[in-house]
């Protein structure tokens, strides 16, 4: 390949110890990619690789384990908040478990099963992924679709009058007793890349030290589903679905006893 | 030192899986089996257990998921409609290949149907309710001591093929009273469970995956062909039933769950007028004593089968027999009320059987 062949490049980034390092899967431009490194990055800085099992869902998450080094579930569409919940029953909650969900996953048909983990007084970190469509399937609408977003199930856009509304997850659930932090994040900047790593290293020492649920939601490209550029998906994400869904922190109980 | 109490069949589902070592349970309330989870919650904490009651019946089959994959002992228990609602997670706890038990206490008809009791469920737990062409174990007991020891037998087979085990009781067996000897069973050694989810640092830095998904290249063919081997081991080993008067019955009953006792009252009655008849009573449903129930018919003349449907165990005991003598129902609609709380009576039986001979 003529990249390799050029003896004098230099090595300006590396691979995380728990990146099992292959081709990826997911297309141009998609963020899994960057987040599922963020997570790999964070298990081994905050020491738990040995004690850190994931659950990963249906959707674009469900090949997670294929990437990072440590023990791996998945479970079926929605399920992932009591497949988690199961493991750490198993477990006398003394290991650290986390859920990685879509949207559509999450906040269509397991939305239930999540908001009622929360309600049990669970110990669990949940990310979300927020595209804004059902990608693995080709781009239909989902829960998160924005007013006016064409997606193949609204080839003239959401509608509200037809299709509803979009779910504010992060703010959704801040006002629930047992959630201890809140926070969207998004992927479209190096800035925002690296808050998202704190803001997911902040929510997995909650569960660390037994606070209680701790979630992040993490605005991503889904280029293929939105039928954009990787560039222009960039763009999309700063000029539209971050107008719909601002960044920010909408629950921290920690009262500054954990930095991000 | 053996314990001999007096209690219901759900409190022996109880009392087994304690005794097996089960010490993670997720509940749901549904009729008739909610004296199953409110014992769970009462005891489970006492013997450092973990009940959690969950929002769902969907909810407490994938609980049973994570933590049969952390590789401990864990169950639920559940009726008809909430057991139709885990069918999903049943199929995918088979394609994980996971040990989990699950306990159906049926009630009646589709639907949300009755409260009442039925064995309505016996294609859905024997046939795989859920999608994809699966198998699992299915226990059916007769009686409370039967419950227990068949729930302890259902954790040991589980683990043993990695596979799921069903104990199938119904209203009938779930509310009776009777004395049972609290023994537990000594079941034999089983493979260690070096597969379980612990995070990878305690296995010497090795990790382990579930998955549902069956996409792997050149997996598919391959996982088919390994769970046809599975399922014939099992076929080939872990058949169970009984037969009474099976040495001379020219008229055999086969019947399971609550109605084989009903059906071996009506055989005591033909054997107290000369009349001789059997009980071929299957213990596993699948794998169903299909060729023990050839054998044990050879000789006879009539097949009735008694269940509390409309006819479901029927098919296989036909299947069984191949259409070498005539196979007749004694079912639902040969229950004493039109109402849900109807049952079938042993005096039914015998008259129908003779209506027959």
């Amino acid at each position: 390949m003529a990249v390799s062949e050029k003896a004098e490049e230099k090595l300006v980034g590396f691979t995380p110890n728990l990146v099992i390092n292959q081709p990826s899967h997911y297309c141009p431009g998609c963020h899994y990619g960057i987040l599922t490194r963020i997570l790999a990055e964070v298990i081994e800085e905050l020491g738990i690789t040995g004690d850190t099992i994931g659950v990963s869902a249906v959707g674009c998450s469900i090949f997670t384990h294929v990437y990072i080094d440590i023990d791996f579930i998945d479970a079926l569409h929605g399920r992932a908040p009591e497949v988690a919940s199961g493991v750490k029953a198993a477990h006398f909650g003394k290991k650290i478990v986390f859920t990685l969900q879509g949207d559509g996953d999450l906040a269509a048909i397991g939305m239930g099963d999540f908001i009622n983990a929360i309600a049990r007084g669970e110990q669990l970190t949940t990310i979300f992924l927020n595209n804004a469509n059902y990608g693995t399937t080709g781009g239909q609408m989902a829960p998160t679709t924005i007013i006016g977003q064409k997606s193949t199930t609204t080839p003239d856009g959401r509608k509200p009058e037809v299709e509803g509304y979009p779910i504010h997850v992060a703010e959704l659930i801040a006002p629930m007793q047992g959630l201890v932090y809140s926070a969207r994040c998004a992927m479209n900047t190096v800035k925002n890349v690296r808050q998202t790593k704190k803001a997911i290293a902040k929510a997995l020492r909650i569960q660390m030290e037994g606070k209680g649920y701790s979630f992040v939601e993490v605005l991503s490209a889904c280029p293929a589903g939105w039928k954009l550029s990787p560039v222009d998906s960039l763009k999309w994400i700063e000029e539209n679905q971050m107008r719909e869904f601002p960044l920010g922190v909408f629950k921290d109980e920690t009262e500054g006893a954990i930095d991000e | 030192m053996i314990e001999t109490t007096l209690c219901t069949g759900n409190r022996a589902v109880c009392y087994g899986a304690i005794d097996a070592g089960c010490r993670h349970f997720f509940g749901y309330p549904i009729t008739p089996q909610n004296d199953i989870p409110e014992y769970m919650s009462e005891e489970l904490p006492k013997l450092g257990g973990i009940y959690k009651q969950t929002e769902s019946e969907v909810s407490s089959i994938n609980m049973v998921y994570g933590a049969v994959a952390a590789g401990v002992r864990a169950m639920t228990s559940t009726s008809s409609p909430g057991f139709s609602l885990m069918q999903e997670a049943i199929s995918g706890i088979a394609a994980a290949e996971l040990p989990a038990v699950v306990v159906d206490v049926q009630r009646g008809g589709p639907g949300l149907g009755t409260t009442q009791t039925a064995q309505m469920d016996y294609f859905q737990a024997t046939k795989g309710g859920g999608h994809g062409g699966y198998r699992q174990i299915v226990l059916a007991p007769h009686s409370v001591q039967e419950t227990y020891n068949l729930l302890q037998l259902a954790f040991h087979l589980a683990d043993t093929y990695r596979i799921m085990a069903i104990v199938l009781t119904d209203a009938i067996l779930g509310q009776m009273v009777a004395p049972l000897n609290r023994e537990p069973l000594d079941l034999g050694p089983l493979p260690e469970k070096d597969w379980a989810l612990r995070g990878k640092g305690l296995k010497g830095g090795r990790r382990d995956v579930f998955s549902t998904m069956l996409l792997k290249p050149g997996f598919y063919v391959p996982y088919m062909t390994r769970m046809r081997e599975k399922y014939r081991k099992i076929e080939d080993n872990e058949i169970r039933y009984d037969c009474v008067h099976g040495e001379d019955a020219q008229v055999m009953l086969v019947s399971y769950g609550s109605t084989a006792r009903i059906s071996l009252e009506a055989v005591a009655r033909a054997r107290r007028k000369g009349l001789k008849w059997g009980l071929f009573r299957p213990i596993t449903l699948w794998p169903f004593p299909e060729a023990e129930l050839r054998k044990a018919t050879e000789a006879c003349k009539t097949i009735v089968v008694v269940e509390d449907s409309m006819g479901q165990m029927i098919e296989d005991v036909r299947l069984a027999v191949r259409d070498q003598m005539p196979v007749h129902l004694v079912g639902t609609l040969s229950r004493h009320n039109p109402g849900s709380g109807g049952m079938i009576f042993p005096e039914r039986v015998y008259e129908e059987v003779n209506q027959w001979l």
